[in-house]
C-alpha cells in the first residue's frame, strides 16, 4: 500500500520542554489514523509540524510525497486542516465562512459540493446564521466542511471531539467513516481513549513519545496480563483495598467496576481469599477483555 | 483575493466597535479639540503698573486691551501690589513699564517693559506672554515705520501663517495625523492579531494563499476607510471651523494616501510581533500613539524639546506628515516646498512594507 | 441524611429562551452528583445559578442551607468551585496560589501554612515548590486545583469538567481524591464528558433541552434504558433534543 505520511525521527523542543522525542510513524493512504493521548502529549505540536506550520528540530516528515519543510508550498495545496479550536470567523455566516475558505483554495462551493454534501446538508438550514451563534456540534460540522471544500488528499483533525458531548462525538465519527475513501487519508488526534476503536490504526502517545502503533484490536491483544473486573456494594472501600493490597499489580476505577491485574496467578487466589475474609458484600470478580484505555495505562506505567 | 477583501469588509461593518473607532472617535476628537480644548485665549484679565504713563505706554495698553484676548482689570500703583493681585487669582498677567518709556524708546532705541505671568498653568502663561509680545512687537513695528526710525532691530512676528492665532488651525493637521495613525495601524494590527487568536490564521497559513495576499487583503479595506475618514475630518474642519482650503488639495490627498499606507505597513509590522488582540492594542497605544502625540510636535513644539527628544522626533513619521499638512493647508505650499518631507515619508513606507513582509511568518 | 442542595421548580429565561425549564432535584450530604447533558442543554446556566452567580427567573432554591435570593454571600462561603478553564494562576508558585485562595476565604496564616505543607506532601510536589504553576504537568495542576477548591472545607464543591484532557491514570487518581472528599462529608457536584466517569457518581441527572429528563443511580438508569453502559443511556436521551443551540 502507498504511504501517505512518513514521520522519521521527529523531535521538537520548546525552551526546556521536550514536546516530541524522536517520533517515528507511517500512515497509509486511505487510512483513518488516530493519535491517542492526553493533553500535553505532543499531539498538537506533531500536527503543526505535519501541516508545515512549525519546523521540527530534527527529523523529517513527508506528507503526500512532499517534505513538510522544503516543499511546504506544494503541500499546502493538498492539505485539509482543522485546528484544535473550531477556527471559524465568528462574525461571518455559515455560508460566508464556507465560501471564503473555498475562495482561499481557489475553488467554489459548487465545484466540490458533492464532497461535503452529507455533512453540510445538516447545517444548510442555518446557512445565514453567524458561525459564532452555532452550537458545538454544528460548529464542528461547519469546520469540517471548510477543511474539506478544496478536496484535500490528507485531512488533519486536531482534537475535533474535545469538549463536545457524547452524541456529537458519535455523529462526528460516523461522518468520518463516510468520508473514508482511497483518495483521502484522515489523521485524527483525541484525548478520548474509547475513540481509538473508530480508527483503522492508532498511535498511543504520551509525554512526546509514542508508546505503541497498531490496529486497536492488536493493541488490545498485546495486553500481557489477565484482566479482571471487580465489583461489590461498597466500591469506595473496595477501591482502596484493591489499590493497597500487596497482591495487586494494578487497580483502576473503570466505570461501575475496578479493573484489576494480579501480580501472579497465586496472588490472585490470595487476593480473593483476603477479600472474602473482609466481607465485602456482593463481591464479584470476572475476567474481561481489556480496552485501549487499559492498554494505555499499562504502557504508561512501564 | 477578492473573497478576502469582501470578507474583511463584512467583518469590519459587522463589528460595531470597530465602526465606532473608525468613524465615531475621529469626529468626536475633531469637535473636542476644536471647541472644548482650544487653547485660544479669551478675555484674560491683566493689570498694568505704568511708571511712565506717557504716549507709547498708554498706546500699548490700549492695544492690548482692545484685542479679543485681554481685558484690563486695573492699574496698579506700586510693585507691592503685584503679588497681591496674583494671589486673588483673577489677573493672569501684569505688565510693568519702566519710567520714561517713550523717551527711552525714541532716544536710546530701547525701552524696557516687563511681562509677569501667572505660571501656575505654564501653557497658558507661555501663550499669554507670546501674545503680549506679539502685540508689543506689532506696535513697535508700526511706530518704527510711521516715524521712519532706522537702526532698530525689528523682531519677526511669529504668528505669520495663522494671524488670528486660532489654535484649531494648528490642531487639525495634528488630529488628522493622529487619527490616520490610530485607525490604520491599530485596526490592521488588531484584525490580524484576531485571526491568530481565533486560530483562523493557522488555516490560512496552511492554505496555498501567499503572505502578500493576506497582507494586501487586510490593508486594502483600511486604505479606503482611512481615506474616507480623512475626507470627513477635512470637510468637518472646513465647515465647522472654517479651516482654509486654499492649498493644493490634490497634493494633500496624495500625501494622505502615502501616510495611510505607511501607517498600515506599521500596523502589520506590529501584528507580526503580537499574538493577541490585547497585545496589538497595547503596542499600538503605547509604542505608537503616545510617542506620536508627544513627539510629533502636535502638542509640544519640537523646538522647545531637549536635544535628545528633538533628534528622536525625527524618527516619528507623523512629524513629517504634520509638516506637510501644515505647509499645504496653511502656507499653500506646493510640492517643491514639501518634497523633502515626502521623500522621508516614502522611505518610511518602503522600510515598513519590506520589514512587515519579511517578518510576516509563513509558519506559526 | 441532610439535604445540601434543594431545588424546586427552577426556571431561568433569557427573553423567550427557556434555558432551565422547571428543574427540581435534591442532593444529599456527601453525595457525588453527576450533572450531565449535551452541549447547550442548560447545564452551565444551572450551575451559575447554584453558585449564586446568576439569579433564577423563578423557583425555590436552598444551597448549603441558605436561601439563594437573600443569603448569596453566605452561600459563597460554603461552596467551592473548580473548572478546567479557571483554576490556578499560572504565574504564581504553588504556595502563593494556596495563600491567595486561603486568604480569600479568610483562613488564618497558620492554617494556610498547614494546608500548604499537607498539599505539597500529598501530591509529591517537593521538587516543584519554587516553580510557577505553569510548569506543572496538567494532571498535577488539576489535582492541586481541586485541593485548593476545597481549602475552606466547603459543604459543596462544583466541578465543571475537571478531568477534561487529563491522562487516564491521573484521571483515576483525581476520582480517588473526589471519593475521599465525599467520604469526609463534602457534597460533590460534577459535570463531565467522559461517560465512564458518570458511573462513579452516586446519582446522575441528564439534561435535555433545559429539562431534567432522567435522574437516578447509574445502575437504575441502565436498567430503565435497557443499556449496559451510561454512554448508551446518554445517547438515547440526548438524541431526543430538538433545540439547536
Amino acid at each position: 500500500m502507498n504511504l501517505s505520511v512518513k514521520i522519521s525521527n521527529i523531535s521538537k523542543k520548546f525552551n526546556a520542554t521536550i514536546a516530541l522525542n524522536s517520533i517515528n510513524c507511517e500512515i497509509n493512504k486511505g487510512e483513518i489514523f488516530g493519535f491517542i493521548g492526553p493533553d500535553g502529549a505532543g499531539k498538537t505540536t506533531l500536527f503543526r509540524i505535519l501541516t508545515s506550520l512549525i519546523i521540527p528540530d530534527t527529523g523529517t516528515a513527508i506528507v503526500d510525497g512532499d517534505n513538510v519543510v522544503s516543499d511546504y508550498k506544494l503541500l499546502r495545496n493538498k492539505l485539509g486542516y482543522m485546528p484544535g479550536r473550531f477556527s471559524l470567523y465568528q462574525d461571518l455566516t455559515v455560508e460566508e465562512n464556507l465560501k471564503f475558505f473555498a475562495g482561499v483554495f481557489k475553488t467554489s462551493i459548487k465545484e466540490n459540493y458533492h464532497l461535503i454534501e452529507p455533512i453540510y446538508k445538516q447545517i444548510e438550514p442555518f446557512k445565514n446564521r453567524r458561525a459564532g451563534k452555532l452550537s458545538g456540534g454544528m460548529k464542528q460540522k461547519l469546520a469540517l466542511s471548510c477543511a474539506l471544500i478544496h478536496k484535500p488528499n490528507v485531512l488533519f483533525l486536531d482534537e475535533p471531539t474535545t469538549g463536545v458531548d457524547a452524541v456529537s462525538r458519535k455523529e462526528f465519527w460516523e461522518m468520518l467513516k463516510h468520508l473514508k475513501s482511497n483518495e483521502l487519508t484522515i489523521v485524527v488526534s483525541t484525548p478520548y481513549m474509547d475513540e481509538a476503536a473508530q480508527c483503522d490504526r492508532v498511535a498511543l502517545i504520551q509525554k512526546g513519545e509514542i508508546l505503541d502503533i497498531n490496529t486497536p484490536q492488536n493493541i488490545v491483544n498485546s495486553f500481557s496480563h489477565k484482566l479482571f473486573a471487580l465489583k461489590c456494594d461498597n466500591m469506595y472501600e473496595l477501591n482502596i483495598e484493591s489499590q493497597t493490597n500487596k497482591n495487586t499489580h494494578s487497580a483502576y476505577l473503570f466505570g461501575e467496576t475496578i479493573h484489576w491485574v494480579a501480580k501472579s496467578e497465586e496472588c490472585k487466589m490470595n487476593f480473593i481469599s483476603e477479600i472474602n475474609a473482609k466481607n465485602f458484600k456482593n463481591f464479584e470478580i470476572l475476567q474481561i477483555q481489556p480496552s485501549i484505555e487499559d492498554c494505555f495505562m499499562e504502557l504508561m506505567t512501564k | 483575493m477578492k473573497d478576502f477583501i469582501i470578507k474583511e469588509f463584512k467583518q469590519i461593518f459587522r463589528d460595531y466597535r470597530s465602526m465606532v473607532i473608525l468613524f465615531g472617535i475621529p469626529i468626536a476628537q475633531v469637535l473636542l479639540f476644536g471647541f472644548a480644548l482650544t487653547m485660544d485665549l479669551n478675555d484674560v484679565h491683566f493689570a498694568v503698573l505704568d511708571k511712565s504713563k506717557d504716549e507709547y505706554s498708554k498706546k500699548i495698553v490700549d492695544k492690548i486691551n482692545s484685542s479679543d484676548y485681554f481685558i484690563l482689570d486695573q492699574n496698579l500703583n506700586s510693585e507691592s501690589e503685584i503679588t497681591k493681585i496674583f494671589e486673588k487669582g483673577i489677573v493672569k498677567e501684569v505688565i510693568v513699564f519702566e519710567s520714561n518709556f517713550t523717551e527711552n524708546f525714541i532716544k536710546k532705541g530701547t525701552a524696557n517693559l516687563q511681562i509677569i505671568a501667572d505660571a501656575s498653568d505654564p501653557n497658558t502663561a507661555n501663550m499669554l506672554v507670546n501674545y503680549t509680545k506679539a502685540i508689543v512687537d506689532n506696535f513697535q513695528q508700526t511706530i518704527v515705520t510711521e516715524n521712519s526710525l532706522k537702526g532698530i532691530v525689528i523682531p519677526q512676528i511669529e504668528f505669520k501663517y495663522n494671524s488670528e492665532l486660532k489654535s484649531v488651525f494648528m490642531f487639525v493637521p495634528g488630529i488628522i495625523t493622529i487619527i490616520l495613525m490610530l485607525v490604520s495601524a491599530m485596526m490592521t494590527s488588531i484584525s490580524i492579531a484576531r485571526e491568530k487568536e481565533l486560530g483562523t490564521m493557522e488555516i490560512l497559513l496552511v492554505s496555498p494563499i501567499k503572505p502578500i495576499q493576506i497582507i494586501v487583503g487586510k490593508v486594502l479595506p483600511y486604505v479606503l476607510l482611512s481615506f474616507i475618514n480623512f475626507m470627513v475630518i477635512l470637510i468637518l474642519s472646513f465647515w465647522v471651523f472654517g479651516m482654509p482650503m486654499d492649498g493644493n488639495m490634490f497634493l494633500l490627498l496624495v500625501e494622505a494616501v502615502l501616510y495611510i499606507v505607511m501607517s498600515l505597513a506599521l500596523g502589520i509590522f506590529i501584528s507580526t510581533v503580537s499574538n493577541s488582540q490585547q497585545t496589538a492594542m497595547l503596542l499600538s497605544m503605547f509604542a505608537l500613539l503616545l510617542p506620536t502625540i508627544l513627539l510629533s510636535g502636535f502638542i509640544f513644539p519640537i523646538e522647545n524639546m531637549p536635544q535628545i527628544l528633538q533628534i528622536l522626533s525625527n524618527i516619528m513619521p507623523s512629524k513629517w506628515f504634520i509638516i506637510i499638512v501644515k505647509s499645504i493647508m496653511l502656507k499653500q505650499g506646493s510640492f517643491i516646498d514639501v518634497w523633502k518631507e515626502t521623500l522621508i515619508l516614502i522611505s518610511f513606507t518602503v522600510f515598513f512594507i519590506v520589514l512587515s513582509i519579511k517578518k510576516f511568518k509563513i509558519r506559526l | 441524611m441532610e439535604t445540601v442542595v434543594e431545588v424546586k421548580n427552577l426556571v431561568k429565561k433569557f427573553g423567550n429562551f427557556v434555558a432551565n425549564d422547571n428543574l427540581t432535584f435534591e442532593v444529599k450530604k456527601g453525595e457525588i452528583f453527576g450533572f450531565l447533558g449535551a452541549n447547550g442543554a442548560g447545564k452551565t446556566t444551572a450551575i451559575k445559578i447554584l453558585c449564586g452567580l446568576s439569579t433564577p427567573t423563578s423557583g425555590e432554591l436552598n444551597i448549603a442551607g441558605f436561601n439563594i435570593y437573600t443569603e448569596r454571600e453566605k452561600i459563597k462561603k460554603n461552596i467551592g468551585y473548580m473548572s478546567q478553564k479557571f483554576s490556578l494562576y499560572d504565574d504564581l508558585t504553588i504556595a502563593e496560589n494556596i495563600k491567595f485562595y486561603g486568604g480569600i476565604y479568610g483562613l488564618s496564616l497558620k492554617k494556610i501554612k498547614e494546608k500548604t505543607i499537607k498539599y505539597i506532601e500529598a501530591l509529591n510536589l517537593e521538587q516543584y515548590t519554587k516553580k510557577m504553576v505553569a510548569e506543572l504537568p496538567l494532571g498535577i495542576k488539576q489535582k492541586l486545583a481541586f485541593m485548593v477548591s476545597v481549602i475552606h472545607e466547603p459543604k459543596i464543591v462544583f466541578l465543571d469538567e475537571p478531568t477534561s484532557g487529563v491522562d487516564p491514570i491521573t484521571r483515576r487518581q483525581f476520582w480517588d481524591m473526589i471519593y475521599n472528599e465525599a467520604n469526609k462529608g463534602t457534597t460533590i457536584f460534577v459535570t463531565t464528558h467522559y461517560m465512564d466517569e458518570a458511573e462513579y457518581c452516586n446519582r446522575i441527572s441528564i439534561m435535555v433541552d433545559g429539562k431534567i429528563e432522567a435522574l437516578d443511580t447509574p445502575a437504575n438508569l441502565k436498567k430503565t434504558f435497557n443499556s449496559n453502559n451510561m454512554e448508551n443511556v446518554f445517547i438515547q436521551l440526548a438524541r431526543k433534543a430538538t433545540r439547536i443551540d
